[in-house]
């Protein structure tokens, strides 16, 4: 009896460890591209086409590059342009493509009361925040999201710090929540508020202005580096991800009946 | 209230409906969740075995060191295999990280303290006669050994249980060394996190539900045994 169970074991083991030798295409990429479900949308068909199943791992954008520096992926879909360049020059990652845009907006209270609504651009939004002195919730999380709202306080010329800049190192959708219990602003994807809005009280107040805009590109982490790395399997997905006809299939893609990314790869729409 | 209200009646609702993808994360769940607790069985009875009866230096320390583990978080665990076991790590050739391997091993090192510290003191309290009796009896070390376990099943379930329910529910060291990949390393907690992030709570809830339902028996079956262990005739 306990040595039937024991052999059980070993074999239950050893067929575990089978399956981890057989690797598939390990992609690294933000909760945003998984939560709004596009990947689900799109991966089966790349699967179906090449028959290299695609495990994805949705985390940060910070540490999804982590994930391909350590070459614990294969290839990297984020959004981070100043992290991703970074990431490329340190020869960590190859092949960079742009893939699709989609944008940030800011939300906040419905009173509104440091009068965003009518501002001329995201600089103006910030400072008008920042005068104001009202509360602004930030992911704090150094998330691609995280990132970008750093970029824009900078560009606006100001240094966030302060007791109504509250950094709550978060996912998105708990930032938003918490955003939403504190009637403060906050800046978030379009996706998640998409998928958050019918649960909050707080109200869309200003977008489409360009520096909101959201890049994602996709890169193969370099095979140099790492030797063991599916670099084939990554090109083949790379490729793919920049051919028209999926490049079209981006732009069709409707969350709660809205287009959530725009494609913008190279010569592909 | 009404999203809760809003969320729950719709948990049932995805639950009884038979939705094919809830119901593959929680067979996942149990399969890792099983074959962690069944190999760490082994080792953690010989361990307790050895802290209850063996008489070397160190003993008392060991004791304090398996209880002390017994508040490590799951994230430190989770933490400490991904720094082992990434590509970069001193385990990296094992290509073991984001599989269910990994996940299973984390389970295994998080309900690992609990079995031994619990069986420890099962054996503690459980009367050392048993064994010497099983011994003078003529029996072998291994008899006596499963005589003695025979004397503390309630307290060995209870441990099982226990442990069970620990790494059944854990959701820190599971992310960090499975990365929630959809049909492959997504089990009950970490879908629940992701729901939740995702703002789908009626699924989250609906996976809350399983997961307590689960819970329950685990109690409802440790309380069966707890009855037929009670020392009133």
């Amino acid at each position: 009896m306990i040595h039937r169970l024991i052999l059980l074991l070993v074999a239950l083991m050893v067929s575990g460890l089978c399956i981890a030798a057989d690797t598939p295409l390990r992609l690294a990429t933000t909760t945003s591209t998984a939560n709004s479900g596009l990947m689900d949308y799109l991966l089966p068909g790349f699967t179906a086409q090449t028959g290299l199943e695609v495990h994805l791992i949705a985390v940060g954008t910070g540490k999804a590059l982590r994930l391909g520096r350590e070459g614990d992926v294969d290839v990297v879909l984020v959004h981070a342009r100043e992290a991703e360049d970074r990431f490329v020059a340190s020869g960590y990652g190859v092949d960079r493509v742009d893939v699709m845009y989609n944008d940030f907006i800011i939300v906040g209270p419905k009173s509104d009361p440091a009068g965003i609504a009518s501002s001329k651009s995201a600089a103006e939004v910030l400072q008008k925040i920042h005068a104001s002195g009202h509360t602004f919730v930030s992911r704090g999380d150094d998330s691609g999201t995280h990132k970008r709202e750093l970029l824009l306080w900078q560009s606006a010329g100001l240094m966030p710090a302060g007791r109504w800049y509250r950094e709550v190192g978060q996912g998105m959708g708990k930032t938003l929540q918490i955003a939403n219990e504190v009637d403060g602003y906050t800046m978030t994807d379009r996706g998640t508020w998409l998928a958050y809005q019918s649960k909050l009280d707080i109200e869309l107040l200003f977008a489409n202005d360009p520096p909101l805009f959201n890049p994602y590109g996709i890169i193969a982490v370099n095979p140099e580096r790492h030797a063991h790395v599916n670099y084939d399997g990554a090109s083949k997905l790379i490729a793919w991800f920049i051919s028209p006809a999926v490049q079209k299939l981006i732009g069709e893609f409707k969350s709660r009946g809205q287009q959530l990314f725009v494609p913008s790869a190279p010569g592909g729409g | 209230m009404d999203t809760l209200l809003a969320s729950c009646a719709e948990a049932f609702h995805l639950l009884f409906s038979g939705d094919a993808d809830i119901w593959e994360i929680v067979a996942l769940s149990f399969r890792v969740s099983s074959l962690a607790i069944l190999c760490a069985v082994p080792p953690a009875l010989l361990i307790a075995f050895a802290l209850a009866y063996g008489n070397f230096f160190g003993r008392r320390l060991l004791i304090s060191i398996f209880n002390t583990f017994l508040s490590v978080p799951a994230v430190v665990i989770g933490l400490t295999l991904f720094i082992l076991l990434s590509r970069q790590g001193p385990m990296g050739d094992f290509k073991l990280l984001f599989t269910q391997t990994a996940m299973g091993l984390g389970q295994f090192l998080l309900c690992l303290p609990i079995l031994v510290c619990m069986v420890h003191v099962a054996l503690q309290s459980a009367d050392r006669a048993a064994w010497e009796t099983a011994r003078t009896l003529g029996a072998s070390r291994t008899h006596a050994f499963f005589t003695v376990l025979y004397e503390i099943r309630f307290g060995l379930l209870a441990a099982l249980l226990a442990g069970y329910g620990r790494i059944i529910s854990e959701v820190g060291a599971s992310m960090m060394l499975g990365g929630n990949i959809a049909h492959y390393t997504r089990n009950i907690p970490t879908a629940i996190a992701l729901e939740t992030s995702k703002g789908a709570f009626a699924e989250g809830i609906a996976l809350g539900i399983v997961l307590l339902f689960l819970a329950f028996l685990v109690n409802a079956l440790l309380q069966y045994a707890q009855g037929k262990g009670s020392i009133n005739p």
